[in-house]
């Protein structure tokens, strides 16, 4: 085990973007992922890098801008209200196609809310968060050792597809220790032409820009986008799929809920009921296949959340409404424990169903 | 070995303060009379000893806390009864001090006095599967910025070195070779190292002052 090191969450983040080759961090304090910017400001100092602290979130996401522009791997986190303010960004990075990695580790809201673990922004970070059409690819890790190789993996999706890639994670996945293996593998960053590098005068200048003035352009660049979104769709798609291979009762959660539920289905099923579970990794692209599958087979759905019924309308979409879908939550910074999770498989089992 | 009125316990970030704090005033409680436990943490609003209240309280052991601690009011605060550490000299007083040099700041009111009164010992936690104090430089880098912002020597350093609920014995047995190191480098003496009590039995004998340890609830 000595190989191994004891993380938070927070801090396996930052690290995980440091192996990848992410050399500037620009970030505003926010409680619960602090850590990330305090780690980032004692270790990207002494190998080259920069870490600034920004006047504002608006001012950091920004920073984030003009990096990906010149082609190299950046990144910004905040909490929820933090990252209400970089919506604007957010939908910039899209118009313009720039990859960069966003982190979320969210707390409770709406407004200023709270400092403790929530998912309640399900909605802005899988409807793109911004104004305008578009998608940002968005990773839920349920450990650990998921923040840091889904940080690696959101700076490989985001070169790949010029999209923003986000980080979505619970005041608790940024809070909690566990020992994680550092010895990842980094695919590096892919030439970028389109980068503004200096022409060196040897080529055209490249442009960085989301303005477009003349509307059948900019239909043909929204158009061209969702094209390039169909691939990610099909291609890079992630879940866990557990115990699902007989089960009647399918419960679905990510992040801390996954870990809560995965307790109540082992449970359940030492009391008889055949309950499995399947956990979104990519909560978009949102992994419609299994749960189109699995609508054909079990009874009912039950969507464990940390907010109040996010993901449950994507679920009622994947399964096309062909199971009932019920809502098992706590919201405000409230978790739900294994127990509240096992009385609604209890319900759903004795209910066969029918609602 | 435990011979002083006042114990502050400080380190890195994430390094067990907390945990090790809780432990100590359990097993100094067991000698003493009058035993209080204050959180001076300025950094971090989760993981506090206000969380072992309940605990505390059934030993007997007085909780000095902000009253915002472990609340949602994510402000660095003080605790009003902060004197009493200082001023009645009958009690005996386990400090769990915030992380970094930033945790070490709030040292200032009272390390003055502390220093006069000379009755005291000033730790380092520290634990080598941690991210940023791996090896003796890093581990030392962080203690000397702990000791300058607290304005007052470190006076021993307790390994307390874990790699959270899957600890072996043998990661225990690894982390002492280094907690040696970074005492002599400092010029300290190692105080204890600390081990989860599942752990005793595979260790006892082979650890000089081994302190057991009962753990604080952990997240799901």
């Amino acid at each position: 085990m000595a190989d191994k090191v004891l993380m938070k969450g927070n801090e396996a983040i930052a690290e995980a973007a440091i192996i990848a080759g992410c050399r500037h961090y620009f970030g505003y304090p926010i409680t619960p992922q602090t850590e990330i910017a305090a780690y980032m400001a004692k270790k990207m100092p002494k190998i080259g890098g920069v870490f600034l602290q920004a006047e504002s979130e608006i001012a950091a996401i920004n920073m984030v801008y003009g990096v990906a522009s010149a082609g190299k791997r950046v990144m910004t986190s905040s909490s929820s209200p933090g990252v209400s303010l970089k919506g604007e960004g957010l939908s910039y990075l899209a118009g313009a196609d720039l990859p960069s990695l966003i982190v979320n580790v969210q707390r409770g809201g709406p407004g200023l809310g709270g400092i403790q673990p929530s998912q309640s922004d399900y909605f802005q970070a899988t409807r793109g968060g911004g104004h305008g059409d578009y998608h940002m690819i968005v990773l839920a890790p349920a450990s650990v050792q998921e923040m840091a190789e889904l940080t690696i993996k959101g700076f490989e999706l985001a070169d790949t597809y010029r999209m923003t890639s986000m980080i979505l994670a619970d005041g608790t996945m940024g809070q909690m220790m566990e020992p994680v293996a550092l010895d990842l593998k980094v695919n590096p960053a892919p030439e970028k032409p389109w980068a503004t590098t200096g022409t060196k005068l040897q080529r055209e200048h490249n442009i960085i820009n989301s303005l477009s003035l003349i509307p059948e352009e900019l239909e043909k660049f929204n158009f061209d986008r969702y094209e390039r979104y169909k691939i990610v769709e099909e291609k890079e798609t992630m879940y866990e799929e557990y115990m699902m291979e007989d089960a009647d009762i399918c419960v679905t959660a990510f992040g801390i809920a996954a870990r809560v539920s995965k307790n109540a289905v082992d449970e359940a099923r030492k009391r008889g009921i055949k309950a499995g579970m399947i956990r979104p990794i990519t909560l978009w692209p949102f992994p419609v296949a299994p749960f189109a599958k699995a609508a054909d087979k079990v009874k009912e759905f039950i969507s464990v959340e940390l907010s109040m019924g996010q993901m449950i309308e994507d679920v009622k979409l994947a399964t096309s409404c062909k199971r009932p879908v019920t809502l098992c939550n706590r919201a405000g910074g409230m978790i739900p424990d294994p127990e509240q999770v096992l009385r609604a498989i209890e319900a759903a089992a004795k209910n066969g169903g029918v609602r | 070995m435990m011979d002083k009125r006042v114990y502050l316990l400080c380190g890195h970030y994430g390094s067990g303060k907390t945990n090790v704090a809780v432990n100590l005033a359990l097993a100094l409680k067991k000698e003493r009379k009058k035993v209080a436990i204050a959180d001076l943490d300025i950094v971090n609003p989760y993981f506090r000893t206000k969380d072992s209240a309940a605990e505390l309280s059934a030993a007997g052991i007085t909780l000095i806390a902000s009253e915002y601690a472990g609340s949602n009011v994510d402000i660095p605060a003080l605790p009003q009864q902060l004197y009493q550490l200082t001023d009645d000299k009958d009690l005996t007083a386990v400090i769990d001090v915030g992380g970094d040099d930033r945790g070490a700041l709030a040292l200032g009111r009272i390390a003055p006095a502390l220093k006069e009164e000379q009755n005291y010992e000033m730790w380092a936690v520290i634990n080598r599967y941690r991210p940023l104090t791996p090896d003796v430089p890093s581990t030392l880098e962080v203690l000397r910025e702990v000791e300058a912002a607290g304005g007052l020597p470190l006076t021993g350093i307790v390994n307390n070195s874990n790699l959270g609920a899957v600890t072996t014995p043998e990661d225990i047995l690894a982390s002492v070779e280094y907690a040696e190191a970074v005492a002599k480098a400092a010029g300290l003496p190692l105080a204890m190292t600390t081990a989860e009590a599942r752990l005793e039995p595979a260790l006892s004998g082979k650890i000089e002052n081994l302190f057991p340890l009962t753990l604080q609830k952990r997240p799901v």
